[in-house]
């Protein structure tokens, strides 16, 4: 079976000359379908960097990159847009929900840019937020929401899509405990669904969540163990 | 991606921020109600003036004794007066084609009465032709005749102010008025014309030439001869004719020396509209500078906009908004406020050209309803163009981490 992610020599370099910077120097890295993987690493050590170019957000340097089996190490910004928004589910620190907008428009919204239709889309967007438990507050605005709800918000967001892959990028860094524990469980049952999660984290509490755990330092892989899985 | 969504989200955009949208829009509206209606001021002007000036006819030239370069006395001495002779001469099918009357007009500021009202006006004597030279119709009784004048007969067509400050409701056909201490029999009475500001058009009293110089004015030199062109298009012809026959008559060396005038009413309606036209591209130059700083606070508020929303950019961006879709978004939110604003704009326009003002009522110009329309949409275009490439071309990593 073709592997989620497949990432192959992948070097990220910034600047040029006397500035330059090399984030990650040679990172091979194959992901299977339904793994749940938390990317932990020190600030600095290339994980961001990482998370940028598996979420298709950014394009390596040199190496090459599949997901799901599609190359998209020379595709364009437009290219690039439609395979974030087809692949790709992100789970932002900080929620990132649009504001002023409804829970459920949020959720609408991948399947706006996909080009779903209106009945079809709402159908699904309810769904999704039945599936994480805030069916009762759809129609609210993401500030009339608590911390836990609005990172709720993001996961149905994310799933709302289909996508091959959920992209969590320190999902429970704004998070008190109560809502970190929701959180990390609705990923342990999304994980147990099939889905294939990979999570960027520096809490050893939070990717102990996992099955796998890579390690970077300094844009390198150090460690890749299983943990209970 | 459909055009329907995405102008959807534009609209959200908009109504996330009232009161800053309303004033972006504030600036198009008065933009594109100042274009409008100082177009229909002008144009309004332009029409008060032309039609007042229809009135007298557009076919008919004037001519008047003495000279334009009124300074030289020399050549004043050497006037010859304006006669019935020089009126005769230039009903010539040979050497003035163009002309079809020519009627001589003496005047006179006299004090008509009846029945103890009295009203001051302008005694016109002059020859049948004049009502049709003058673009008058009697609408009772009859006009003058050739047997008026011929007999000197005391018959008189008054116009309609005249009639109603001496008559009231009274029919004045029949009656006899009594204008610088002669009787006239009211014979006709001149239809309304209309009067416009400074022009009244209907103070007339007309009587037959000879009367009027036998017993008011004498018989010196005519006040004015109406010459009547074939129409409007052969009046700069007939001009040409008249002058070149009367030159001769009195013997004229030089324009300087020339000892009468011709006034052309289908030139100066042309002289007229051409000023009234500059004044109104100028007044719709200064509105439509409005127009532009409007533009300008569109693409400033979409600046701030976009600025402000980069983090929502960037969210787009990463689930999966095209290029495209943030360039529309940003574009349609421009345009909804310039379309909306615009729309605004026209409406309070057609309602304020509505209201007369300094006696002018605004015509509205279809033609700049329309344009000031397709321009502020325009601009919502090229004003919102910018912010909007701008917001589309940020790259979602770096709009993601913009706090």
């Amino acid at each position: 079976m073709t592997p989620v992610i497949d990432l192959r020599g992948i070097t990220k370099t910034y600047g040029g000359g006397d500035t330059e910077v090399q984030a990650l120097r040679g990172i091979d890295l194959t992901i299977e379908r339904g793994d749940y993987v938390a990317i932990m690493g020190a600030s600095g050590s290339g994980k961001s960097t990482l998370m940028n170019i598996i979420g298709a957000l950014d394009v390596a340097t040199s190496g090459h990159y599949s997901l799901d089996g599609i190359g998209i190490d020379d595709l364009d910004e437009s290219a690039l847009s439609i395979v974030r928004n087809r692949k790709i589910g992100f789970i932002f620190q900080s929620f990132n929900l649009i504001p002023r907008t409804t829970a459920l428009s949020n959720v609408e919204l991948p399947l706006v840019y996909r080009g779903v239709r209106r009945r079809e889309r709402r159908a699904r967007a309810v769904e999704a937020l039945t599936a994480v438990g805030l069916a009762d507050r759809m129609h609210h605005m993401p500030n009339e929401l608590s911390g836990g709800q609005q990172q709720r918000v993001a996961v149905a967001r994310a799933l709302v899509a289909e996508p091959s892959l959920l992209l969590a990028d320190e999902p429970t860094g704004n998070l008190d405990s109560r809502s970190t524990r929701d959180v990390l469980d609705l990923m342990g049952a999304l994980h147990a669904q099939g889905r294939t999660i990979v999570m960027i984290t520096h809490e050893d509490d939070v990717a102990a969540a996992s099955g796998r755990i890579v390690t970077l330092i300094d844009g390198q892989v150090s460690d890749d163990r299983r943990t209970h899985a | 991606m459909n055009i329907l969504e995405t102008i959807r989200i534009g609209l959200q955009g908009i109504a996330a921020n009232k009161l800053r949208s309303g004033l972006t829009m504030l600036g198009i509206l008065i933009g594109v109600a100042a274009v409008i209606v100082l177009m229909a001021i002008g144009n309004g002007a332009s029409v008060a003036v032309t039609s007042s000036i229809e009135a007298l006819g557009t076919n008919t030239l004037t001519i008047r004794p003495g000279s334009l370069s009124s300074s030289d006395d020399a050549a004043r001495t050497q006037f010859k007066d304006l006669t019935v002779d020089d009126a005769v001469a230039l009903v010539d099918p040979v050497l003035a084609a163009n002309v079809v009357s020519a009627t001589p007009v003496v005047s006179a500021a006299v004090t008509c009465t009846y029945e103890g009202s009295s009203y001051a006006t302008s005694l016109t004597g002059t020859w049948p032709s004049y009502f049709s030279a003058s673009n008058s119709q009697v609408d009772a009784g009859t006009p003058l005749t050739s047997d008026d004048v011929v007999n000197s007969r005391r018959s008189i067509v008054l116009g309609q102010t005249v009639i109603s400050a001496l008559f009231g409701d009274t029919d004045p056909l029949g009656r006899t008025v009594t204008c610088a201490g002669v009787p006239f029999a009211v014979v006709g009475t001149i239809e309304e014309k209309g009067s416009s500001g400074f022009l009244d058009a209907d103070d007339v009293a007309v009587a037959p030439l000879s009367t009027v110089q036998s017993s008011i004015t004498g018989y010196g030199s005519l006040d004015s001869i109406l010459v009547q062109a074939s129409s409007s298009e052969t009046s700069s012809a007939a001009e040409s004719e008249v002058t070149a026959i009367l030159d001769q008559r009195h013997g004229t060396i030089s324009e300087d020396t020339r000892d009468f005038q011709v006034l052309n009413q289908a030139a100066l309606i042309s002289t007229i509209q051409d000023t009234i036209g500059i004044f109104t591209v100028l007044l719709g130059a200064v509105a439509a500078i409005s127009l532009l700083v409007g533009g300008i606070g569109i693409t400033n508020i979409m600046l701030v906009t976009v600025t402000e929303r980069t983090r929502e950019i960037g969210i787009r961006k990463a689930i999966g908004a095209r290029k495209s879709a943030i360039l529309t978004q940003f574009l349609i939110e421009a345009m909804v406020l310039s379309v909306i604003g615009g729309g605004i704009g026209v409406l309070l326009a057609l309602l304020v050209t509505r209201i007369s003002v300094a006696g002018v009522t605004p015509v509205v110009v279809p033609a700049s309803v329309v344009g000031a329309f397709v321009v502020s949409v325009s601009i919502g275009l090229f004003f919102g163009s910018y912010p909007a490439n701008r917001a589309a071309s940020l790259r979602p990593i770096e709009a993601l981490r913009h706090e």
